[in-house]
């Protein structure tokens, strides 16, 4: 077996030297009667050429989304990512490191942690941010329990414009940690009335811009609403590239911020690994789940980074810890940042600006097609459009003529009435032949 | 200066009239390590004997100082949330966390005198 | 012609009093700044066409400040993340025995796989019908899973261990519920011994934690389980193998003791790499156990994630899984994606953990591992490991200290720090002494339970030669500490990029991101 070093002879002669005759004398603390007498039912072990084989037919098996015209959204978006990306974050020494514990023989890992936290601060408009979460949606989930402890009340409202997933997480963490939801009815024209849920009894409100629906918020009315009453104000963003062109919520007075980092650095990988953003004000950061990376200096006075305020955490806490955390999302936070590194302002705005000017180079296409209507006054790279007819219904006719459409709302609202709405995203990645197949499509199967 | 009386969470009190001053013991620093935050209670909060009245932080552990007897919060030491190190360098001096005013002056009886709280620590170890 | 110039082919004399040189650099390690040191606000390394002229619908909430955040060049951002792995020790550089996170070999075929286009490059909620090879491959991790640990059903969601806890910990909450006993029944056991992620997990969902004191051999006695136990017990939380690295061998009287009180068992399968094809944890009572796939299934650490997750369920908990969940039917594949559509089903799905589907990415590579391995490959790799840890445990009992006496370990093996005791070194100083021998530390000061913990974890991919060289270089550690070599040890590292760390001034005045200096005012004006 290429993975195991040892030969037949090493181990007889190890066992020779530990003292006992046979391997199962070392599993001697396993009752008897629970020890295997045989070996699993499963396949024997495979070269590197069969492996290869049976995972790439499941692999064929897919629709990749480079194959297609597409316009996937909803919460993970195809963008390009610069090979150089995906080289680096294979070097052995960041792909095969651990939790950077050792700080002498981790400053690798440290550093581009210390930067990392440096660009989600400045692209949240926050004060300071985490080493990462798992993802946009567990993070919002954390950020919940957090506004929870910092106000030492239990109520969560949640805008009808937020993710249904992550409302899903946030709804299901609640219900286990006996804290109150309050969950607003989806808001397709961002038109609820946030305001007025808005009480002493609210720990905090979740918004998300742009929204489910793809709408923009402007949240500053929400946060001082929030702050009247002692209530914190959760910005949850799904596309982080949008942080490029549009006001940070940390302008808006946002307490905490979180949201999903995948676009930057991540390919779409069906769903994970992501990497969560977090961030909020200096005053909370006490509050804060996750790992924390800071800068110090060494025995000699050398600038150097630790792992630091860790006595929030599990492994010290214990029941008492700000979350149950222990990984954070590091390779997926490296690819980021390498990512993050290489467009600077400058180039995240660019390809920002490409993003919006695709997806309103679409709805205007849309919007010319007969029976369809794009219901956003604005929008970053994602809207809803309604359809005369079924959207699960026709995204499938339109996957059989090789166009990934959107996102049928009703796969994520199958109750919401909105079954003849469908999600659309743009970015970078489409071209005007891209757009052509859309619309031509369309045509097609309406 | 009153005398000083320890408990067995290594918190120490030292009696000033009707008030009695708070803190950690020189023990319970020197397992804690460097000092590196605290948390303290408001004025003008009343804690039960054995409530939570402070967290103390070091690198590598966090502690809650439990109030030794009952009373009402009537001074908190706020240099310590600047200067956390002084814990560390004189817990029963300067370092000092809160003044209660003691509303129940027969709960004195149950700590231990300087002298078994020695012994104690002695016997721990 | 005879060329005599060119250049000298011996070394010389050699100079043995090293220099400082100008850079501060020393040869190959390199001293890094930090991108926003050297980068420029107007650089940027990736190059798009500008879009053409076209009418903006941002509804007036244009970003009006700068972000504030430099770009580099392509050369200029490979060079400084070149620099800055190597400044890190993987498991690719040397032996990392950091007990019970498993740092074994990370395959790259892994790597090469889930890089193919019909896994890295699909999105989550494409058409159920474009994305059936995903659902194949969680389908079939979900089958292997359930075979080598015996149990009814898989959650594969949860996206690292301690999110697998939680997820096992909500499962064990609904069912509870369901039999009407949520008032009642709230008291979680969890031995002293635990990973901090256990009883913070029990805490997080309002279960109240009671502790579980550990007995002199490391283990937990079944009869203290059975008088904690009682009818407002709601599981116990055990790791086995346990954090001292042994095999909890009364597992099926302490898995009696809490059915009988009419709790759960949920199993901490952190050390499931020492088991796997030895023996089954749903032949041992478990009803709830998360599988960190980065540790043994080899997907790998990154330098602290990405992980997953998945949970295997007995058959009275499997109601209560989290949606998603893949169907297999006749016509293919389908993704149960809502607790509504699981009641068609018949399940009790109390909720859901994380958005779309979970750590795709990790599940191929864990399958890919699990079929390189194979059922004869995997049982192997698991005696391998522990073979491993008993060798080290051999090489090393006569001169560092067992707290459980000299027995068989699993795959780890436990030592405290009676044997540096008076001595004036302490397990950080021996620890900080292995970086400059070439070795990553072993988990120190960890599990609890004894004093000054050291808990080595070799795994199976280690030859006999790496392990000798390993045992004999710790070896001479110890005869240096018995000849009061202290220095060696409290100024350690010696040979690492950076001396040791002060974590207190990081603790103290925390410095979370970088701060442009402040610009010089020229005092003249």
């Amino acid at each position: 077996m290429r993975y195991l070093p040892l030969t037949h002879d090493d181990r007889a002669g190890m066992l020779a030297k530990i003292g006992v005759d046979h391997i199962d004398a070392l599993f001697a603390d396993i009752p008897a009667d629970k020890l295997l007498k045989s070996l699993p039912k499963l396949p024997a072990h495979k070269g590197e050429i069969e492996v290869e084989r049976v995972m790439g037919r499941m692999a064929a098996r897919n629709v990749s989304a480079s194959s297609a015209p597409f316009f996937v959204g909803a919460g993970a978006y195809k963008h390009h990512v610069p090979s150089t990306v995906d080289h680096l974050i294979q070097r052995s020494e960041f792909l095969t490191s651990y939790t950077p514990y050792q700080p002498e023989i981790a400053q690798g890992t440290l550093q581009y942690l210390f930067e990392f936290q440096t660009q989600v601060a400045a692209l949240t408009g926050m004060d300071v941010a985490n080493a990462s979460m798992y993802d946009g949606s567990t993070g919002c989930g954390e950020a919940v329990l957090m506004a929870h402890r910092i106000t030492k009340r239990n109520k969560a409202v949640l805008s009808g414009g937020l993710h249904p997933h992550y409302a899903g997480v946030v709804q299901t963490l609640s219900e286990m940690a006996q804290a109150d939801v309050v969950a607003l009815a989806p808001d397709l024209l961002a038109g609820e009335d946030l305001l007025s849920h808005i009480d002493e009894t609210v720990s905090c409100v979740v918004v998300q811009t742009p929204d489910f629906f793809g709408n923009i918020r402007n949240l500053r009315a929400i946060a001082d609403q929030c702050h009247t009453h002692g209530a914190l104000l959760i910005a949850v963003f799904t596309e982080v590239m949008s942080l490029g062109l549009l006001t940070p919520p940390g302008e808006m007075g946002a307490d905490i911020v979180v949201g999903e980092g995948q676009s930057i650095g991540n390919s779409l990988n069906f769903g994970g690994p992501y990497v969560g953003l977090f961030a909020t004000k200096s005053a909370y950061v006490r509050q804060m789940p996750g790992r924390l990376c800071g800068e110090t200096v060494d025995a000699e006075g050398t600038r150097g980074y630790v792992l630091t305020l860790s006595t929030r955490e599990q492994h010290i806490r214990r029941d008492k810890a700000t979350s149950n955390i222990c990984t954070n999302s590091g390779l997926c936070s490296l690819a980021f940042t390498i990512h993050m590194s290489l467009l600077g302002q400058t180039g995240l705005k660019r390809v920002a600006e490409i993003n919006h000017a695709n997806a309103v180079a679409l709805a205007d296409l849309l919007d010319g097609v007969s029976g369809v209507s794009v219901l956003n006054t604005n929008f970053f790279n994602e809207f809803a459009v309604r359809l005369p007819s079924n959207a699960a219904h026709l995204v499938e006719q339109m996957a059989a003529r090789g166009v990934m459409a959107g996102v049928p709302v009703s796969r994520l609202l199958n109750d919401g009435g909105l079954d003849d709405v469908l999600l659309v995203a743009s970015t970078e990645v489409n071209t005007d032949e891209d757009r052509a197949a859309f619309v031509e499509a369309l045509k097609e199967v309406l | 200066m009153g005398e000083t009386k320890y408990t067995k969470d290594h918190e120490y009190i030292r009696l000033e009239g009707d008030v009695v001053v708070v803190g950690i013991s020189d023990y319970a620093q020197s397992q804690l390590g460097d000092v590196v935050f605290v948390e303290l209670p408001k004025a003008g909060k009343k804690l039960a004997k054995g409530d939570e009245a402070a967290v103390v932080e070091s690198v590598k552990a966090a502690s809650e100082v439990y109030a030794p007897v009952s009373g009402e919060v009537w001074e908190v030491n706020a240099a310590l949330e600047a200067q956390p190190g002084t814990i560390n360098e004189d817990p029963e001096g300067t370092g000092w966390f809160i003044k209660l005013k003691l509303s129940d002056a027969s709960e004195l009886a149950s700590l231990m005198s300087e002298a078994d709280y020695k012994t104690y620590l002695a016997s721990i170890h | 012609m005879l060329n005599r110039q060119g250049r000298p082919t011996t070394p010389g004399t050699s100079v043995t009093a090293a220099h400082l040189t100008f850079t501060g650099n020393k040869a190959l390690a390199q001293i890094e700044p930090l991108i926003f040191e050297t980068g420029r606000l107007d650089v940027t390394g990736v190059d798009y066409a500008a879009p053409k002229p076209f009418k903006s619908r941002l509804g007036g909430l244009e970003r009006k400040s700068e972000i504030g955040l430099p770009g580099l060049s392509e050369p200029e951002a490979m060079r400084h993340y070149v620099r800055l792995s190597q400044k890190n020790y993987g498991i690719d550089t040397g032996l990392f025995p950091l007990g019970s996170c498993t740092m074994k070999h990370n395959p790259r075929l892994n790597e090469k796989i889930a890089r193919m286009a019909g896994f890295g490059d699909v999105h989550p909620l494409q058409p159920v019908s474009t994305v059936q090879g995903a659902l194949e491959v969680m389908h079939t991790l979900s089958h292997w899973l359930m075979e080598l640990t015996g149990m009814d059903a898989v959650a594969l969601s949860p996206k690292a261990g301690a999110h697998g806890e939680l997820c096992g910990m909500m499962a064990i909450k609904a069912a509870i519920a369901a039999k009407g006993e949520s008032a009642t029944r709230n008291v979680v056991l969890v031995p002293d011994s635990a990973h901090g992620t256990n009883p913070a997990t029990a805490a997080l969902i309002h279960f109240a934690v009671k502790a579980v004191p550990v007995r002199d051999d490391g283990t937990v006695d079944p009869k203290v389980v059975a008088e904690l136990a009682g009818p407002d017990t709601a599981a116990i939380m055990l790791t086995n193998p346990n954090t001292c690295g042994l095999f909890e061998r009364d597992v099926v009287a302490i898995a009696d003791a809490i059915h009988a009180a009419g709790g759960y068992f949920y199993a901490d399968g952190a050390n499931f790499n020492a088991i796997v094809g030895k023996t089954r944890p749903g032949d041992l009572g478990v009803d709830a156990m998360h599988i960190n796939l980065h540790k043994t299934f080899s997907t790998p650490h990154g330098g602290g994630g990405p992980g997953a997750g998945p949970v295997v369920l007995s058959e009275r908990l499997a109601p209560f899984a989290p949606v998603p969940f893949v169907r297999h039917t006749d016509e293919g594949f389908e993704l149960v994606e809502d607790t509504d559509q699981a009641a068609q089903h018949g399940a009790h799905a109390f909720g859901r953990m994380t958005a779309f589907h979970g750590q795709m990415g990790m599940y191929v590579r864990a399958l890919a591992y699990m079929l390189s391995h194979g059922a004869d490959g995997l049982r192997q790799a698991s005696e391998d490991a522990v073979l491993n840890a008993n060798y080290i445990r051999e090489g090393l009992a006569d001169l560092m200290s067992l707290p459980f006496g000299n027995r068989p370990c699993m795959h780890e093996v436990l030592f405290d720090d009676a044997w540096l005791k008076d001595t004036g070194i302490t397990t950080l100083d021996f620890a900080k002494a292995m970086i400059d021998e070439g070795y990553h530390p072993m988990t120190v000061y960890f599990p609890l339970v004894v004093h000054g913990a050291m808990l080595i974890e070799p795994t199976e991919s280690e030859s006999r030669a790496s392990l000798d060289l390993f045992i004999a270089t710790l070896r001479d550690l110890a005869f240096s500490v018995q000849r009061g070599e202290t220095e060696r040890f409290t100024g350690a590292p010696y040979h690492a990029p950076v001396k040791r760390m002060d974590e207190t001034r990081a603790a103290r005045s925390p410095v979370l991101k970088y701060t442009p200096p402040e610009p010089i005012l020229d005092a003249a004006e």
